[in-house]
């Protein structure tokens, strides 16, 4: 199971990773494409659209089964990768990088703080 | 609720080894994926997998009265003049018309057949044989041999390749639909030219103590092992119904567009004459098939299907097709909507899903 140390996990196994200018990037962890097995489709916020943390942000689609999406964040979504949308298995091939989700301008950093480290996410994965 | 142990095929050790996520899957615990649902729907399509179907039943049925009590129960016209070595695919109907369960229907000497349930229902096909058995054809011995033979069906452009390569079979005298006893390096196995993928292939039925080393051989080939939901995936793409989701008691064979294998002029059989009824009324609803206009959420068991803001019907059977890179359906429809080319729309959580109306199958392969 691949888990990058540079980002935080939410218990819903989505992935956030903060940048300089305020903003951050979100994504589902490689445990959760891996359990949701071929995604085949990913409906997420519009542009402009604001997310709440731990609130839902959109849906998650594989060949077997629907899961809904949490925020692991709060904050105004200001980009959505397009490329997902139209190819949603590179959130199966490359969970971390090409198969990011949203980017949001974050509301509070404060709220980082309130989500799991890489190690603590590796260890809620191994037990469950 | 007491839960009963989920039931192993020969093969269950081997699933688990190669990595195989298992479920629960009509009271056997079966391999849904190996690597991924897609690429090994796709490499049946582009090459050949192998699925261990030994969950379905399997039922030996011989005797005088035998070829009687199958012509009887199944709609296929089981006949005298049914070759030997020929199989025939066909409903199990009730006396209403309802589909009890499809299944193909083997016919090994004069005297002997074997006949194929799936899974959820092989106890009841099995009831329903003993049923007739005792009532009418007495002279009719019925064997479940599920557990001591498996099932593994090869699938794919390279299938038959891959077993003339390494068994007695010839593919020039089992044609589709036929059977015949092969020996398989050493191994004694019947091998049909049958399947539920839409490709050719065959289905290898060895002795249970001689599964694993034909599904080593086969794997050791370059066959990529495939699970039941590539199975799924493959059989929709194909235009094959599904019992349980677009065919059963409470549907017919007519309106599932399964008339070519009802033999109404054959003679009388279980639920012939209800079905000669319907079919001379014209069944007032239709199995169609759908295509979305775009991808997007996938159409599933029970999304409504909408024409002109009115809900018409339902979808039995939905999801992405790898095939055709596009989301496909199956569903009933008012009689007067089973036209092709029609727009309607499916309702997958909230959302309304633009969809069109296509010809079946959705995918037919390339000679």
């Amino acid at each position: 199971m691949n888990v990058p140390d540079d980002r935080r996990y939410s218990k819903e196994h989505e992935w956030v990773v903060a940048h300089d200018d305020g903003t951050a990037t979100v994504g589902v962890s490689d445990f959760a494409q891996q359990q949701l097995g071929d995604v085949v489709f990913v409906e997420l916020p519009q542009v402009g659209a604001a997310v709440s943390q731990f609130g839902q942000m959109g849906e998650i689609e594989s060949v077997k089964a629907v899961s809904d999406l949490f925020s692991p964040v709060s904050g105004e979504v200001v980009e959505v990768n397009k490329g997902a949308v139209d190819r949603p298995e590179l959130v199966n091939s490359d969970p971390y990088d090409a198969g990011w989700l949203i980017k949001v301008r974050l509301a509070d950093a404060g709220e980082l703080d309130n989500l799991m480290s890489a190690e603590a996410y590796q260890s809620l994965t191994s037990t469950s | 609720m007491t839960s009963t142990p989920l039931k192993q095929t020969p093969l269950h050790a081997s699933h688990v080894e190669l990595g195989a996520r298992m479920v629960p899957f009509a009271g056997w615990d079966m391999p849904v994926q190996y690597a991924g649902i897609l690429s090994e729907a796709t490499a049946v399509r582009a090459a050949s997998g192998l699925f261990d179907v030994s969950h379905m039943g399997r039922f030996i049925v011989e005797g005088p009265h035998a070829r009687e009590l199958l012509n009887w129960t199944h709609t296929s016209d089981i006949s005298e003049a049914m070759p030997i070595g020929r199989a025939r695919y066909g409903l199990f109907c009730n006396e209403d018309g309802g589909i009890i369960d499809d299944g193909i229907v083997y016919r090994l000497a004069d005297d002997r057949f074997l006949a194929i349930a799936n899974a959820a229902n092989a106890a009841t096909v099995y009831a329903w044989f003993e049923q007739w058995r005792s009532r009418r054809l007495p002279a009719t011995h019925l064997r479940d041999i599920t557990r001591d033979v498996a099932m593994l069906a090869l699938q794919g452009p390279r299938a038959l390749d891959t077993i003339e390569h390494l068994s007695d079979f010839d593919r020039s005298a089992v044609r589709p639909f036929r059977i015949a006893e092969c020996t398989i390096e050493g191994q004694w196995a019947w091998v049909a030219r049958t399947g539920y993928t839409g490709e050719d292939g065959v289905e290898i039925m060895p002795r249970s103590e001689d599964a694993l080393y034909v599904w080593q051989l086969l794997l050791e080939r370059g066959v990529t092992p495939c699970g039941l939901g590539a199975r799924d995936t493959l059989r929709l793409e194909a235009g094959l119904p599904l019992h349980g989701n677009d065919i059963g008691p409470d549907t017919n064979p007519l309106e599932a567009r399964l008339a070519r294998f009802v033999a109404l002029e054959g003679g009388a059989f279980c639920g012939s004459e209800a079905l000669q009824r319907i079919a001379e009324e014209g069944p007032p609803r239709r199995l169609v098939g759908m295509r979305t206009i775009e991808r997007g959420a996938l159409p599933r068991q029970h999304s409504p299907i909408m024409a002109d803001g009115e809900r018409v019907g339902e979808v039995t059977s939905g999801g992405y097709s790898p095939t055709l890179d596009t989301n496909i359906a199956l569903g009933y429809v008012p009689a007067r909507l089973a036209a092709l080319g029609l727009r309607l729309h499916i309702e997958v959580r909230g959302k309304s899903i633009e969809a069109e109306t296509v010809a079946l199958p959705f995918y037919t392969r390339s000679a």
